[in-house]
């Protein structure tokens, strides 16, 4: 394992900061739409299914399996597991699988969310369940 | 509208260099429209339209005064950016423009330097905040990709090694090509794991250098001394993970881009002569021939195997000049070359070794972006008249 790697802060914005502020409670947010009622990450005010302006926030299991990955076998700061990860809650994200052998990392394998910290909001990955 | 036989390619022309640390971009950029002018027998004075994308310095009217292109004339401009296969969407709208009367000689120019030196990063969007954290690269992302398709349909990595060996096999008589070695399955299988699990051969070269193109009216290609190509199809797409609803990493814009292209020219898959298909890893490929219809989804593993995309061996000759993974990436864009390797092979001018018997009909197809995360497609069916 490598040392703990250093993460720019979120520059956030008034359509995302509600995010931000969840996290740094420790609180995995995603959005839904009432119109439609599908969720979506990442957040939007307006509905990118329907289009619809009514979205709400919601706090997510952060629960998630391993959509698919690639392992970056060499870079300035180390190897490391790029994946996308589909929620329990439907949407699938791009983040990185962390804090595991990274060799073992599988399609399909339950993960869940993890925080790492910036010199602001704390930032989401996903860790072997 | 159609824009089917508007517009035929007059002029080409490919940069010969693949490492330039004593020009500048600029340089090149002016360069390769002075052969490309020169190819079809015109010159300068009769620009009417400028097409660049994000690799031109400064983008169009800093390019359009370096260039000296004549400002009395100059009438149509675009600076369509969607990464590699920017050129191939120019190729479209000029002909679009043509067919609609705004310009009648439309120059389009590619080139930069990226085995100088590191190219500058993209302006990011929205996503900024929720995906940059997570380092995702050309070879990561397409990685993804190739990831899933093996899971999903058993693709191997000897099957994706295949595509490399064809282009491999075009490339040695190719006198520009980066890499002129001809290569095996196990060869690459056998070099480094680079971003599981595409292997450094998985990968397209890295080179400075540049193309360009002319794009003209029937009537004045008519008037020129070069074979005469026209387009007879294009199409353009874009996808993303819009949300993340659906995920699907194992097809790509290609699906919308190509059946547009193919309807337009009212040919099929199995007409086409020759392929020019972005090569930016083995994987573009594979999922590419997919998605334009050469085979059924999941199919391509084995399509590509046995030295099918070998000219004069398999059934589909593809990227005769070695393509991105043996000869030419200039600004890590690949669109460009598709289509100066496929009017090559419509005039009859790719190396005797590669050069298809009869080759009437072409594609040029590419994707921009990152296949993995958001991307364009642009698809072009070339004939030759």
């Amino acid at each position: 394992m490598s040392e703990a790697k250093k993460y720019n802060a979120p520059v956030t914005n008034p359509e995302t900061a509600p995010f931000w502020e969840a996290a740094k409670a420790g609180k995995f947010m995603i959005k839904r739409c009432t119109t439609c009622g599908e969720a979506h990450y990442f957040p939007r005010a307006i509905c990118p299914f329907c289009f619809s302006d009514k979205t709400v926030w919601e706090e997510s299991s952060g629960e998630a399996v391993v959509y698919t990955y690639s392992l970056m076998r060499k870079s300035p700061t180390g190897p490391y597991a790029i994946a996308y990860v589909t929620l329990k809650e439907g949407p699938s994200l791009q983040t990185n699988i962390v804090d595991c052998d990274l060799e073992k990392v599988k399609i399909g394998q339950k993960v869940k969310v993890v925080w790492k910290p910036t010199d602001g909001a704390p930032l989401p990955f996903f860790t072997p369940a | 509208m159609t824009i089917k036989g508007k517009a035929y390619i007059a002029g080409i022309y490919e940069h010969p260099t693949r490492h330039a640390p004593d020009k500048s971009t600029a340089q090149l950029h002016a360069e390769v429209a002075k052969g490309a002018i020169e190819d079809a027998g015109l010159t300068k004075d009769d620009v009417d339209g400028y097409f660049c994308a994000g690799d031109a310095p400064g983008g169009l009217w800093p390019m359009v005064d370096y260039l000296g292109l004549n400002t009395k004339k100059l009438r149509h401009v675009d600076s369509t950016e969607t990464g590699g296969c920017s050129y191939l969407i120019h190729l479209g709208h000029a002909a679009e423009a043509i067919a609609a009367g705004k310009c009648s000689v439309a120059l389009v120019t590619l080139a930069g330097k990226p085995r100088t030196g590191p190219m500058p990063a993209r302006a990011s969007g929205a996503e900024a905040d929720f995906e940059l954290a997570y380092g995702a690269t050309t070879h990561n992302a397409y990685g993804m990709c190739a990831m899933r398709h093996m899971h999903d349909y058993g693709t191997t990595s000897e099957q994706l090694a295949w595509i490399k060996v064809a282009a491999s096999h075009h490339a040695q008589y190719n006198p520009h090509a980066m890499l002129k070695e001809v290569v095996t399955v196990e060869d690459v299988l056998n070099s480094p794991m680079i971003s599981d699990p595409l292997h450094r051969m998985d990968c397209c070269v890295v080179t400075d250098g540049g193309g360009a193109m002319i794009v003209t009216t029937p009537e004045i290609a008519k008037s020129l001394k070069k074979p005469l190509v026209r387009l007879i199809g294009h199409g353009e797409a874009m996808k993303g993970p819009r949300g993340g609803k659906d995920l699907d990493l194992t097809y790509s814009a290609g699906v919308w881009s190509g059946p547009r292209a193919f309807e337009e020219a009212g040919v099929t898959p199995k007409d086409i002569k020759y392929a020019s298909i972005y090569d930016s890893f083995t994987i573009t490929v594979l999922m590419q021939l997919e998605d334009l219809g050469f085979c059924k989804k999941g199919e391509g593993g084995k399509f590509v195997a046995d030295g099918n995309l070998i000219s004069g061996v398999g059934k589909l000759p593809f990227n005769t000049d070695g393509g991105g993974l043996c000869s030419n990436h200039p600004v890590n864009r690949g669109g460009m070359t598709k289509i100066l390797e496929a009017v090559r092979q419509l005039r009859g001018e790719a190396h005797p070794k590669v050069q298809v018997k009869n080759c009437d009909l072409a594609i040029a197809h590419g994707t921009g972006g990152l296949l993995g995360v958001r991307h364009a497609a642009s698809t072009c069916i070339l004939e030759r008249a």
